[in-house]
C-alpha cells in the first residue's frame, strides 16, 4: 500500500466565495478563489475554519469537487446535517463576496493523478460521489483515456448530485460509463426496484476484476463495507480498492 | 488575524472544554480507513514481536487470550476531527506483550493484516498507555472497527491506534508508517494538534 507522499505547507489561506450553486434541496457547491493556492490533486480534501465574533472556531474537513487547475479556484459541494454546526451556515448563511479560511489540499491516498492509464471504477454512496466527481472531471480536462464507470448509490432521484453533468460527459465520451441505483425511490422507468447495492448490480455495473481496474469507494460506513465485500466477492484484490468513510455526524464532504 | 465568519456563532457544550483543540464531540463511532475491512478467522489470527530479522514472540489467538486483560475507559481523538468520551474496551496491555522482551530499540513499526503500518516509539505505548483491545463497549470488537483485535493508544490520534493489528517488528530508528508517509505528522499528539508533518 505504498503511497506517494504529498508534503505541502498546510497553512491556513483566506478564501473568497465567487458562486454558490444548489446542487440538491439540501447540497450546495461552493466557488471559492484561494489565495496562494498550490493547486490539488483529485480525491483531495481541505479543512474549512469558521470563526465567530468572539473567537470561537469551528474546523470541517470537506472533499474537493472540481478538477484540478491554475487559476486557484476550487468547488467543494456540502451536504446539510440536520444537527450540523457548520453545514447549516455553508449551506444557508454564506453569500457570494464572503472570505473563509481554508487548508489544503490534505490527503495522499485516495487520490486519481492524471498518470494512471489503468481502468477506473468509482463507487459513489451518497454525496460519497464528492472526490470521484473530482477525478471524473479531473480525467476529462486531462484529456485522458482511462476508461471510468461511475456506479453511485443514492436515495431518490432528486438526491442526484452534478446530474446534468455526468450525463454530458458520458454522452459525449462513451468510456465514462454512470449507473445509478436508488436505494428508496427509483425512477418511473427504472427496471430495478429500489434497493441497496448488491451482487447483481456489482456484476452489471463494475469492470470486470479481469480488466485489472483500480476501485475508489467513497459513502457512509456501512455502505463502503457492502460495497468493498461485493467487490472483494467479485474478485477484485484488496490492494486494488481504495476507501474513503464518513459517520452519520463525521461532516466529512 | 482570524477571518470573522458573518453570522455565524457556533454551537458550544460544557464537554467541547475537555477536547483537543479542533476537535468536536461525536456520540457514534465513525470509521476510517484506507481500503476494504479485512475479516480475519480466530484460528488464522497471531500477534508477533520481531526485531526485523527474528521473531521474538509469538502467540495465537488462544494463547494471547490467556494473557492478563484489563478494562480501560478512554477519550479517544480521530484526526478527522471527532472525538468521542468515555469509550470503554478490554485488552492487553503492551507492557504484558513485552514484558520479558530484552531491547534496546527505542521504536516500532505496528503492522496489521490489510498491510496498514503506523509507527510509535516504545516510550509511546509503554507504562500503561497502549493496548492489544479486543472488546469494545463489553461485545467483540466488530471488523469494521479493527477486530479481532486492534492496537489503542488513547493518547494519540487514532490513526496510531492500528485495526487488525498483527504485530510489531522494533526498530533503531524512527521511520513513517502508512498515513505518516502521507503527510501526517510522525508522533501525531492531539493535544499539540500533531495532524501533518510539516507542523
Amino acid at each position: 500500500m505504498a503511497g506517494t507522499a504529498v508534503l505541502r505547507p498546510v497553512t491556513w489561506r483566506s478564501a473568497r466565495v465567487v458562486g454558490l450553486r444548489d446542487e440538491t434541496a439540501t447540497a450546495r457547491t461552493i466557488t471559492l478563489v484561494v489565495r496562494d493556492w498550490p493547486g490539488h490533486i483529485a480525491g483531495q480534501h481541505v479543512d474549512v475554519r469558521l470563526t465567530a465574533p468572539d473567537g470561537y472556531s469551528a474546523v470541517r474537513s470537506y472533499s474537493i469537487a472540481s478538477a484540478p487547475n491554475s487559476d486557484g479556484r476550487i468547488e467543494i459541494t456540502v451536504e446539510r446535517l440536520p444537527n450540523g454546526e457548520v453545514s447549516p451556515y455553508l449551506t444557508k448563511e454564506l453569500m457570494v463576496g464572503d472570505d473563509l479560511e481554508l487548508r489544503g489540499p490534505i490527503g495522499g491516498w485516495f487520490v486519481w493523478r492524471r498518470g494512471q492509464t489503468e481502468p477506473i471504477q468509482l463507487v459513489a454512496g451518497g454525496s460519497g460521489i464528492v472526490p470521484l466527481m473530482a477525478m471524473i472531471r479531473s480525467r476529462a480536462s486531462a484529456g485522458s483515456f482511462a476508461p471510468f464507470r461511475l456506479l453511485y448509490s443514492v436515495r431518490e432521484p432528486g438526491a442526484v448530485f452534478y446530474r446534468d453533468e455526468l450525463q454530458a460527459l458520458s454522452d459525449q465520451d462513451h468510456s465514462v460509463i454512470v449507473t445509478y441505483a436508488y436505494t428508496r425511490v427509483t425512477p418511473k422507468d427504472s427496471p430495478r426496484p429500489p434497493g441497496r447495492i448488491d451482487a447483481m448490480l456489482i456484476a452489471a455495473g463494475t469492470w470486470p476484476s479481469d480488466l485489472g481496474p483500480t476501485s475508489y469507494v467513497c459513502g457512509p460506513t456501512s455502505f463502503v463495507e457492502n460495497a468493498t465485500d461485493l467487490l472483494i466477492a467479485a474478485g477484485h484484490g484488496r490492494e486494488n480498492i481504495r476507501t474513503e468513510r464518513f459517520g452519520a455526524t463525521g461532516e466529512r464532504k | 488575524m482570524a477571518i470573522i465568519s458573518r453570522g455565524f456563532a457556533g454551537r458550544r457544550s460544557a464537554a467541547e472544554a475537555k477536547l483537543p483543540p479542533g476537535q468536536y464531540l461525536t456520540t457514534d463511532f465513525p470509521v476510517l480507513s484506507a481500503g476494504p475491512t479485512p475479516h480475519i478467522s480466530l484460528d488464522r489470527w497471531e500477534f508477533t514481536i520481531d526485531d526485523g530479522s527474528r521473531v521474538l514472540k509469538r502467540w495465537d489467538w488462544k494463547s494471547f487470550r490467556e494473557l492478563p486483560s484489563e478494562t480501560i475507559t478512554v477519550d479517544i481523538h480521530c484526526v478527522t476531527r471527532w472525538s468521542k468520551l468515555g469509550t470503554s474496551w478490554e485488552g492487553v496491555s503492551l507492557d504484558v506483550l513485552l514484558a520479558d522482551v530484552k531491547t534496546d530499540s527505542p521504536y516500532a513499526m505496528f503492522r496489521s493484516y490489510g498491510d496498514y503500518t503506523t509507527n510509535l516509539p516504545l516510550k509511546g505505548v509503554l507504562n500503561k498507555q497502549a493496548w492489544v483491545a479486543f472488546k469494545f463497549d463489553g461485545a467483540d470488537l466488530a471488523p469494521e472497527h479493527g477486530g479481532p483485535a486492534r492496537l489503542l493508544v488513547p493518547h494519540l490520534y487514532l490513526w496510531k491506534s492500528a485495526k487488525w493489528v498483527k504485530g510489531m517488528t522494533l526498530m533503531e530508528h524512527d521511520k513513517p508508517g502508512f498515513w505518516e508517509g502521507l503527510g501526517y505528522h510522525i508522533y501525531g499528539d492531539p493535544w499539540l494538534e500533531q495532524r501533518y508533518s510539516d507542523q
